[in-house]
């Protein structure tokens, strides 16, 4: 659903018989709030930006010659350090699964409480509530820059229009800039910034997160929650009737209306001062109830609280409730209200949130346990294709072995490689210079692969030839961390002679 | 725009949807009319801007098909430019490392990672194009074509003699190349048929234990001490310095059966290998050495 065109832009067009297929923007102008749903807003978005700004900077000692940033998402060199955790790229499987986990909580929280992701912790959210009290401070609240965009050109106008958007351009680089710290190291790439020595890339994306942070806090706003984000359009899905989402207490407020209450004027509680709607960071009206504009933020609660208070009737004649409750509390009679007749209980459980709350057990489940088993080796052999097999002097079928040792530890490691399956089978050992000196033949080799990288290796396998049987034979490999005794194997063939 | 689509049947401009109280687009399916749903215009001005957008891009860089070219773009922008340009960069580094390739003695370009890769990918590509029609892929041998992944080397497997084979060829036209003669002990008849038959058995005796002793294997004993011993060695393993082949080893450049053994002592075959360095330059002559000697039994 998609707010009305404004009123004002609409009524000239339809009086000229003329459809307006394309709308005019309504500019939102949204009121300072006090209240609780306003401080946990600040509170959410204080440590969001923390989170955001300060992460980069936090040190992690990984030894020596490795990089020493918390968290560093090493496009150039092909691994992600979290932490303690270093991902390869093969480890790309638990972004998905840290995906998924994202996505059902998500699901989740919505089901249950509607959009407060949305309303409070999504970054348009957060950065659009910050460029908003920028704007507070430069240009006054609601009425006073009204008033102002109204009036015509002025110093006045001038001169605040000029902080505000020089200070939005420099919360906006500083967000661009730090976007660059997760890529590569923190430090290092401011020096290189103001010494003009960093790589394009990193002037390009800094410019580019400018930009698109100036724009999408400072002008886009609420139009991306509208018509940008595809979110709002299916989380509707999510949704249901016993979904605590911001609400708006229709039986209580309705009729609307200025004026004295008096007992014969049948008008409800709500005064019709529009505070929900003035306030609101997308421009909608609560009270037109639940809709695709509407954030979940609760900034509407907080301002009817205070209007509530004012003209001295309960407060919460906006509040967090679910459908289920507010229809049946709508059926009730009003004694019947008053005397306290017991309202619907809030279901949390039920199929929709057992179900999501199952799939995230389940996801959590998986994804812990792969982070748990995560294994720091990796072998990977591969049977030469050309030849398939090469017969030596002393009657030997030798096979050779492009093989690939992963070592995902943070030291440099030696490993053994053993074979398997195959009796007699042998690899060429220490001091063994010609290929037919079967006493050097061994069946182990100690394989040295520096830290957190790969060795690759040609691996020879000599077959006696009384053992050998026609074609290709089982043959398999196993590797073993000789520090930290971690071992896998994988299973290849020997090729023979096909009598 | 709101003209182009609302236009026609002028009753039906600005009608409300009695239900929503929305106004309609005026289209009318069989009775169903869609209500208006506005674009933001910021929206639209943002498509207009793409489009212009695209304009420049076809105007700038290269975009209309002729039927024999192609119109080039305001800048001449060519991909097959930039590869050219970036081939030749290429071939300037790859002319510096090839240089130092003929500098180094081939020994020690192993210790030097990587100045062995790239001779080892140099090595390949010439190998693959050169000599692969013979001696297979990966240096798999054939019948008459010497296996070099395999040990078994006739004229050694040294880098130093692998790189002489190299250049100058075996029988090859080349003053230096490699020459080595087996008598043709039958077509020229230095030994008589019986004879042949008895060193045969002989010899046959020398790489397959297992090989029911033939009824010459004793007088053939003494025939190869008198005629064949001098060149392939008393117990048949073979003399590098005049291409004698280890008659010992498991390996046959023309195979193991009796037949085979029969007829390269009456009849030989004699192979030859060409001398490349008319074709190959002498960085790549070292290059293909080193990946040849890479292949397994490299001495």
């Amino acid at each position: 659903m998609v707010r009305k065109p404004p009123a004002s832009a609409a009524k000239p067009a339809e009086k000229a018989g003329e459809v307006q297929l394309y709308a005019d923007r309504v500019r939102v102008y949204p009121r300072a709030v006090q209240g609780i749903a306003r401080n946990v807003k600040w509170a959410i978005l204080i440590l969001c930006l923390v989170v955001y700004y300060v992460t980069p900077w936090i040190r992690w000692d990984r030894g020596p010659g490795r990089p020493d940033q918390a968290v560093l998402l090493d496009m150039a060199h092909e691994r992600f350090y979290i932490f303690g955790a270093t991902f390869w790229p093969e480890d790309i499987y638990y972004l998905t699964g840290a995906l998924i986990l994202a996505a059902v909580s998500l699901f989740l929280v919505t089901s249950l409480a509607g959009r407060v992701w949305c309303g409070y912790a999504c970054p348009q959210t957060v950065w659009t509530d910050l460029f908003m009290w920028v704007e507070r401070l430069v240009e006054g609240d609601r009425n006073a820059r009204m008033r102002r965009d109204r009036g015509a050109n002025s110093f006045d106008k001038a001169w605040r229009k000029l902080v505000k958007h020089g200070a939005w351009m420099l919360i906006a680089f500083w967000t661009g800039g730090a976007w660059i710290m997760y890529y590569v190291d923190a430090p290092t790439v401011t020096v290189q910034f103001w010494t003009g020595t960093a790589s394009m890339e990193v002037y390009f994306f800094t410019a580019l997160f400018t930009v698109l942070t100036y724009v999408l806090a400072g002008w886009a706003r609420e139009q991306v929650c509208t018509y940008m984000c595809p979110w709002p359009r299916f989380q509707a899905s999510m949704l249901d009737e016993q979904s605590v989402i911001v609400t708006y207490q229709k039986w209580r407020g309705e009729p609307r209306g200025h004026g004295k209450r008096t007992d014969d004027s049948q008008l409800g509680d709500c005064i019709d001062c529009k505070a929900c709607v003035h306030v609101c960071p997308t421009g909608i009206d609560i009270r037109e109830g639940a809709q695709l504009g509407c954030i979940n933020c609760g900034l509407c609660v907080d301002a009817c609280n205070e209007i509530m208070t004012r003209t001295g009737r309960p407060k919460w004649l906006i509040l967090w409730d679910t459908l289920a409750r507010q229809e049946a509390k709508a059926g009730q009679e009003t004694d019947a209200r008053r005397n306290g007749a017991r309202d619907e209980a809030i279901r949390l459980l039920r199929p929709r949130t057992l179900i999501y709350v199952s799939a995230l057990v389940i996801a959590s489940a998986a994804m812990g346990t792969a982070l748990a088993m995560r294994s720091l080796i990796g072998l990977s052999v591969q049977h030469d294709r050309a030849p398939l097999f090469v017969k030596v002097r002393d009657g030997s079928i030798r096979n050779a072995y492009a093989v690939k040792v992963s070592n995902k530890t943070s030291e440099p490691a030696r490993f053994t490689l053993a074979l398997a399956d195959l009796p007699g089978a042998g690899l060429p050992g220490a001091g063994m210079v010609l290929a037919d000196d079967t006493e050097h033949r061994t069946s182990e080799l100690v394989l040295a692969v520096a830290a957190d990288s790969i060795g690759t290796f040609r691996v020879l396998v000599y077959g006696h030839p009384a053992g050998q049987a026609d074609g290709s034979q089982k043959l398999g490999f196993t590797l073993r961390n000789m520090a930290t005794g971690e071992a896998t194997a994988v299973a290849s063939v020997f090729m023979g002679p096909v009598r | 725009m709101a003209d182009n689509i609302a236009s026609g049947d002028d009753a039906s401009r600005g009608e409300h949807d009695p239900v929503t109280g929305r106004s309609t687009t005026g289209h009318d399916w069989d009775g169903l009319k869609e209500l208006n749903t506005p674009l933001p215009k910021w929206w639209f001005w943002t498509f207009v801007a793409t489009v212009v957008w695209g304009i420049g891009y076809a105007v700038v860089y290269p975009s209309v098909p002729w039927i024999n070219s192609y119109y080039p773009g305001l800048i001449g922008y060519s991909q097959r430019a930039t590869v050219t340009a970036d081939v030749q960069k290429l071939a300037t580094q790859r002319a510096e490392v090839m240089t130092k390739l003929n500098a180094v003695p081939l020994a020690e370009v192993k210790q030097d990672d990587a100045l062995y890769a790239v001779a080892m990918a140099a090595g390949r590509l010439a190998f693959a194009e050169n000599c692969q029609a013979c001696h297979g892929a990966g240096g798999q041998g054939r019948p008459g074509f010497p296996a070099l992944a395999g040990d078994a080397w006739i004229w050694g497997g040294s880098l130093d003699a692998i790189r002489q084979t190299v250049t100058y060829g075996i029988r090859s036209p080349h003053p230096d190349a490699r020459i080595s003669q087996m008598p043709r002990f039958g077509a020229d008849a230095i030994l008589t048929p019986a004879e042949i038959g008895q060193v045969t058995d002989f010899v046959m005796t020398l790489y397959d234990p297992a090989a029911p002793a033939g009824a010459g294997a004793a007088d053939g004993a003494k025939v190869f001490e008198e005629n064949c011993a001098a060149c392939h060695g008393e117990k048949g393993e073979g003399m590098r310095e005049v291409g004698a082949p280890a008659l010992r080893s498991s390996v046959h450049l023309y195979g193991d059966t009796r037949e085979a053994v029969r007829a390269q002592i009456a009849t030989p075959k004699q192979g030859v290998m060409p001398n490349w360095n008319t074709r190959l330059d002498e960085a790549t002559i070292r290059a293909v050495t080193l990946y040849v000697h890479g292949l397994g039994g490299g001495e």
